[in-house]
C-alpha cells in the first residue's frame, strides 16, 4: 500500500459527483424518503414488531455497499487499466497493485461511511435503534464490505472496457438489491424464496445484519456464506484480473 | 564506455508472426541512442521488451546489468519512460501528477524547474483530462525524467510538440545527456533523429538494417549526394550513365538530377569541362537522412 497512491485515489474519488452521490448519499436519501412515509413509521406484524423504517435502516447500509462494489469499483479499475494508467505505473517503482489496493481502501472506506450515515440518521430522524449487537453488525459489515469488493473486481476482470463495465455492472446491481431485500425484505420474502436468497452474498449479508441490530449474534450460517462468496470472488478477481 | 542496455538475440513473436527477430544492440553510457523505422518493424516492442512490459520469446535484454522482468523493482528506479500512448486519471491535475510520480522514486528531480522548462507552470493547476495533446506529451516528457533516472526511453518524443516546443524538448534531452544519462529514443522523425542521436538503429522487420552514426549512415547510402544542373547542351546518355559510383539518373523538363557519391560530382565536372558544355543552377547537396533512412529500408524489402 503506497500511501501518496492512496492519498490520491481519494482525492480523485471526491472529484466524481456521480460517484459520491450514489455511493455515499443516496442510501441515506432513500431511507430519509421512506422513513417521510407515515406509514412506514408504524409498527408492522409481518416484520415482529418492528417498523418498515426500522427493517429499512440494513438495506440502506447494504445498498451503499452494492453501489460501491458493482458500479464505481468496476468503473475505477477498468477506467484505470483501459487508460493505460496500470501500464504506465508499471514503469515505477511502485507497482499497479497499489493502485488496486488503493482503490479498494477508497471505495471501502466510502461504503462504510456511508453505513455509518445511515445508522446516524436512523437513529436521529427516526428514532430507529442502533445494532443492540455491535460487534457482530460490524464482522457482517465488514465481511459484507469485502464480499462487494470481490464481486465488483470481478466485474472488472471480465470487462475489457467501461462500457462492458457499466452494463455487466448494471445486470448484476439489481439482482443484488432484490437479494438485499430494496424491494421485499428478506424476512418477507416466502420460505423457499428466502432460502435461495439467503446462499446469496446480500441475501445472507441481509439476514445477518437484521440479525444484529434486533441484538442476536448474526449467525454464523450467514456469515460462512459471505465468507466463502469473498473467497471464492478474490481467487476469481485474482484468476481474471487483467493488468492491460 | 560501459554498456548500460544490452540486448542479444531478442526475440518475440506474436501469434507466430516474429516482431522481433533477433535484435541485438549496445547502448553505452551517456549516449543518444536512437531507433529508426517504418511503422510496424517492432521499434515499440522491442523498447517494451527493455522496458519490462514485455517479456521476449528468447535472447536476453540488460539495464545496467539487470534483467528488466526479474528485477523489475530495481531496474524501475533506475530507467524512467515515457510510452507512445498512455493517459493518466482525467481528474488529476498537473500538479499532483509531478509530486505523485516523484514520490515513487527514492532521490527524485524537483518537480518545479522540470515543469519550467517544459512550460508546464501554467498549467499546474490544470487537471490532465483538459490539457492539450501538447501538454499531456511534455507532463509524460516531465514523468520520464523525474525519477533522476540513469536510463530514459523514449517512444515518439515530440509527437503532437509544435516546433518550438520540439525544440525546447530537443535541448531539453541534450541537456539531460550532458549530466551523463543514457538516452534511448524511439522515432521516425529523420530531423529529430539526426538533431540528438550519437547512434542510430534502422529496424526493419523486426531485424537491425543499419548501426551507425547520422553521418555514418548518410554516407552508407547509395544517393548519399545529390547533383542537379541544366546542361547548355544536349550530354550523352552513355556518358552519364558510365559516372562512377552513379545510383541513378532522372532528367526533367531539360534538367538532370543524379545522385551518386563525392566521386560522382567530381567526373561528372570533368564530363562538363571535356565537352564544354555549363552547367546552369548547378546545386550539389548531401542527402539527408530521410533520403539514406528510404534507401536502408527499401533494400530490406527487396
Amino acid at each position: 500500500m503506497n500511501t501518496a497512491v492512496l492519498r490520491t485515489e481519494f482525492r480523485l474519488f471526491r472529484r466524481e459527483p456521480g460517484a459520491v452521490f450514489w455511493v455515499f448519499l443516496f442510501p441515506t436519501l432513500l431511507l430519509v424518503i421512506l422513513g417521510s412515509i407515515p406509514s412506514f413509521r408504524e409498527a408492522d406484524k409481518s416484520l415482529g414488531g418492528l417498523r418498515p423504517v426500522d427493517a429499512y435502516v440494513p438495506i440502506a447500509v447494504l445498498i451503499a455497499l452494492i453501489m460501491s462494489g458493482v458500479q464505481t469499483l468496476p468503473q475505477a479499475l477498468t477506467g484505470h487499466r483501459e487508460r493505460g494508467i496500470l501500464r504506465r505505473m508499471r514503469l515505477t517503482p511502485v507497482r499497479p497493485s497499489a493502485l488496486l489496493s488503493a482503490q479498494m481502501v477508497v471505495q471501502g472506506t466510502v461504503a462504510l461511511g456511508s453505513a455509518l450515515l445511515a445508522l446516524l440518521v436512523g437513529r436521529l430522524a427516526f428514532d430507529v435503534r442502533l445494532p443492540k449487537q455491535p460487534g457482530g453488525y460490524l464482522l457482517a459489515l465488514l465481511l459484507a464490505a469485502a464480499a462487494a469488493l470481490a464481486l465488483g473486481s470481478v466485474v472488472s476482470s471480465l470487462s475489457r472496457t467501461t462500457k462492458i463495465a457499466g452494463a455487466i455492472g448494471s445486470a448484476v446491481f439489481f439482482p443484488m438489491l432484490f437479494c438485499a431485500g430494496v424491494w421485499i425484505p428478506v424476512r418477507e420474502m416466502p420460505h423457499a424464496m428466502a432460502r435461495v436468497v439467503q446462499l446469496t452474498p446480500f441475501g445472507a449479508a441481509a439476514r445477518a445484519l437484521d440479525r444484529a441490530a434486533a441484538g442476536q449474534w448474526p449467525g454464523w450460517e450467514h456469515l460462512g456464506v459471505l465468507a466463502l462468496w469473498t473467497v471464492l470472488l478474490t481467487a476469481g478477481a485474482a484468476r481474471w484480473f487483467r493488468w492491460e | 564506455m560501459p554498456t548500460v542496455i544490452e540486448m542479444t538475440d531478442l526475440r518475440k513473436s506474436y501469434g507466430g508472426r516474429a516482431v522481433v527477430d533477433g535484435v541485438s544492440l549496445a547502448v553505452e553510457e551517456g549516449e543518444i541512442f536512437g531507433i529508426l523505422g517504418p511503422n510496424g518493424a517492432g521499434k515499440t516492442t522491442t523498447v517494451e521488451c527493455v522496458e519490462g512490459l514485455r517479456v521476449p520469446d528468447g535472447g536476453r535484454v540488460r539495464v545496467t546489468g539487470l534483467d528488466p522482468v526479474a528485477d523489475h523493482d530495481k531496474v524501475a528506479r533506475v530507467l524512467g519512460a515515457q510510452l507512445q500512448e498512455s493517459e493518466l486519471q482525467p481528474k488529476l491535475t498537473v500538479r499532483e501528477a509531478l509530486e505523485l510520480y516523484a514520490s515513487f522514486y527514492p532521490s527524485p528531480l524537483d518537480w518545479a524547474p522540470l515543469a519550467e522548462r517544459l512550460g508546464l507552470t501554467g498549467k499546474l493547476a490544470t487537471r490532465f483530462g483538459k490539457l492539450s495533446g501538447g501538454q499531456k506529451q511534455r507532463l509524460f516528457i516531465a514523468l520520464a525524467l523525474i525519477g533522476n533516472p540513469r536510463v530514459v526511453v523514449l517512444d515518439e518524443l515530440t509527437t503532437g510538440l509544435d516546433p518550438r516546443a520540439r525544440r525546447d524538448t530537443w535541448k531539453l534531452i541534450e541537456d539531460v545527456r550532458d549530466r551523463g544519462v543514457t538516452v534511448l529514443l524511439v522515432t521516425h522523425f529523420m530531423e529529430e533523429a539526426q538533431r540528438l542521436c550519437d547512434r542510430i538503429a534502422v529496424i526493419d522487420k523486426g531485424r537491425v538494417a543499419a548501426l551507425d552514426t547520422p553521418a555514418g549512415l548518410i554516407r552508407r547510402s547509395a544517393g548519399a549526394t545529390v547533383i542537379t544542373f541544366t546542361p547548355s547542351a544536349p550530354l550523352d546518355d552513355h556518358d552519364l550513365a558510365a559516372l562512377p559510383a552513379l545510383a541513378a539518373i532522372e532528367r526533367k523538363d531539360g534538367r538532370i538530377t543524379l545522385s551518386g557519391t563525392d566521386e560522382t560530382v567530381n567526373a561528372v565536372i570533368t564530363l562538363l569541362a571535356r565537352n564544354r558544355i555549363t552547367a546552369h543552377q548547378l546545386r550539389v547537396v548531401d542527402a539527408t537522412l530521410d533520403d539514406a533512412f528510404l534507401d536502408l529500408t527499401k533494400e530490406e524489402a527487396a
